[in-house]
């Protein structure tokens, strides 16, 4: 014989109404749980930019320089040399993790994330044109050429955001001088590699590519203007153009062209990528000038990455001092 | 035919709507929207006002394609958190990227018709956000509440021109979203067209 339970006492007995009414509660709360779910992670996925531009998780772990060396902390320069700023280095996270490189993406993450398919050696220039001694030159040897300098120079994109950027490499004048430009060179032309294999982005007609960029011989032959191959004293991340990218100081961003495989010398003025896409905007000088608006924002203010309040842009990004004369007389409304 | 209430739909909205929110503030704070916050704010605050409001359009071509009502209950909702981020997005833009500087911002509104047209889907949105409430249907009248209403349109439409204009090279994106917004207004048109026409032949017989 069992036991018999006692019953409970009837006041216990949930009713039948509320019983129902619980049931029905629950599955309100599963379908509020799942809409809300839904709503939210959908908004989220469409607002938030393509690859999470840092908008999602936690920024890259800093990516690997030459094999071997640590995450280290920037070798702290014994001198301050002519040409480098004394302000603050923009971290090195943020210069290598926000970058417009739209060979491997058009959102400022991607970059960083896609770079990995390039590959900066075995890498050859070709520099050619209106020069005395053309040569197709390996990488290392051409790396060889030159001592390494580190220059921290600011960075202003014509986005109206900047950086500050301790730059590894050799003035481009030290390599110009080397090939002996002819007297009927006037211009430089810059190319870069182009293959959709090691570059996805250029699976697409955002630009015409392979992306250009061209110097006046004065400005290129300018001290300041220089070829990195390595930031923070270290080799360059391929997000940032390795192996060899086009550094000038006193123009917009967009004029440092990356990964270069070509250098050319030219009688006429080259044809430059974001000038070819849209002249109203962009013109092939591209000084950084706080009094010439882009047509659609004002280039008079800028945000240095790391920062919220914006600070003044200065003419010629601040290198006024050493670059203006080679401007005298030009109306710089019109050749922006 | 009558959807079931659903009483949690509305609220299940709501608070999925303000999830981006949260977030969007949790990163701030965190310090994990990467290099540019700022940028990354404008641009999400700006995403989640032209998605909303496309949704909020879309609630009526919905229940005209699928007969469903509840759709219907949610355009309002829709609205004003569309409505909610676009005040938002241009609180960053004036109040932490130009720090409240007058002069700089009437000059943008003023000079820069990427801004302009931004600027203007805003205000436009005001009057719709403030008759919102079925106490202004009823002291308007449905007919001018309706017709008042359709401004949506053209401030959803401001809104993708402005997108266009913001982005330096590719346009699929804004594409996008002005073709959804076409479909829709199609739909729209079509219903009105259709409405119109059996109407006039109840006229006749």
């Amino acid at each position: 014989m069992s036991q018999k339970l006692p019953e409970p006492p009837s006041s216990e007995i949930t009713s039948e109404s509320l019983y129902l009414r619980r049931r029905e509660f629950l599955k309100s709360a599963v379908f509020f749980g799942g809409t809300a779910t839904g709503v939210g992670g959908g908004l989220q996925l469409l607002s938030d930019s393509p690859a999470g531009g840092g908008g999602g998780g936690p920024s890259l772990p800093a990516a690997p320089a030459a094999p071997g060396e640590a995450a280290a902390p920037a070798p702290k320069k014994k001198f301050r040399g002519p040409y480098d700023t004394d302000e603050k280095p923009t971290s090195y996270d943020d210069v290598t993790t926000y970058n417009n490189f739209y060979e491997f993406g058009l959102d400022k993450g991607e970059p960083a994330e896609n770079a990995h398919t390039l590959k900066p050696r075995p890498w050859t220039v070709v520099i050619d044109g209106e020069v005395h001694k053309p040569q197709r030159v390996d990488m290392d040897t051409l790396q060889s050429w030159f001592p390494l300098e580190d220059r921290i120079y600011r960075m202003r994109c014509v986005e109206a955001w900047s950086m500050v950027i301790p730059w590894m490499g050799f003035p481009l004048a030290g390599l110009l001088r080397r090939v002996e430009p002819t007297g009927k060179a006037k211009y430089v032309a810059f190319t870069t590699l182009k293959d959709p294999e090691q570059m996805p982005g250029q699976k697409y007609p955002v630009l015409e590519w392979p992306y250009v960029e061209g110097l006046r011989l004065d400005e290129a032959l300018h001290p300041l203007s220089m070829l990195a191959v390595g930031l923070y004293g270290r080799v360059l991340p391929n997000q940032n153009g390795a192996p060899l990218r086009l550094v000038v100081p006193w123009k917009y961003g967009f004029k440092g062209i990356k990964s270069i495989v070509r250098i050319t010398l030219t009688e006429k003025q080259p044809p430059t990528s974001w000038n070819r896409a849209n002249p109203q905007e962009y013109g092939f000088f591209a000084n950084v000038n706080p009094e010439v608006a882009h047509p659609r924002w004002s280039q008079a203010s800028e945000r240095r990455i790391g920062e919220i309040r914006r600070r003044p842009t200065l003419p010629f990004n601040g290198y006024a001092e050493q670059v203006a004369s080679l401007y005298a007389g030009m109306d710089l409304r019109k050749s922006f | 035919m009558a959807s079931p209430p659903y009483p949690w739909l509305k609220p299940a909205v709501l608070v999925g709507g303000l999830v981006p929110l949260a977030l969007l503030v949790l990163g701030f704070v965190r310090g994990t929207l990467g290099a540019n916050p700022i940028e990354y704010a404008l641009h999400q605050t700006g995403m989640l006002a032209l998605i909303l409001l496309v949704a909020s359009l879309s609630c009526t071509p919905l229940k005209v394609v699928s007969g469903w009502t509840w759709p219907m209950r949610l355009r309002k909702l829709l609205g004003l958190l569309g409505f909610g981020y676009a005040v938002l997005h241009f609180l960053v833009y004036a109040g932490v990227d130009h720090g409240l500087d007058m002069a700089i911002i009437l000059e943008d509104i003023a000079k820069r018709p990427f801004i302009t047209v931004g600027f203007l889907a805003l205000v436009l949105l005001v009057p719709l956000a403030v008759t919102s409430t079925n106490a202004m249907v009823r002291r308007l009248g449905f007919p001018l509440w309706q017709r008042l209403h359709r401004l949506a349109y053209v401030a959803a439409s401001l809104g993708v021109v402005h997108f266009v204009w913001r982005v330096k090279k590719d346009l699929t994106e804004p594409l996008v979203y002005g073709a959804v917004l076409g479909l829709l207004f199609v739909i729209r048109i079509a219903e009105a067209l259709r409405k119109r026409r059996a109407k006039a032949r109840l006229a006749v017989a």
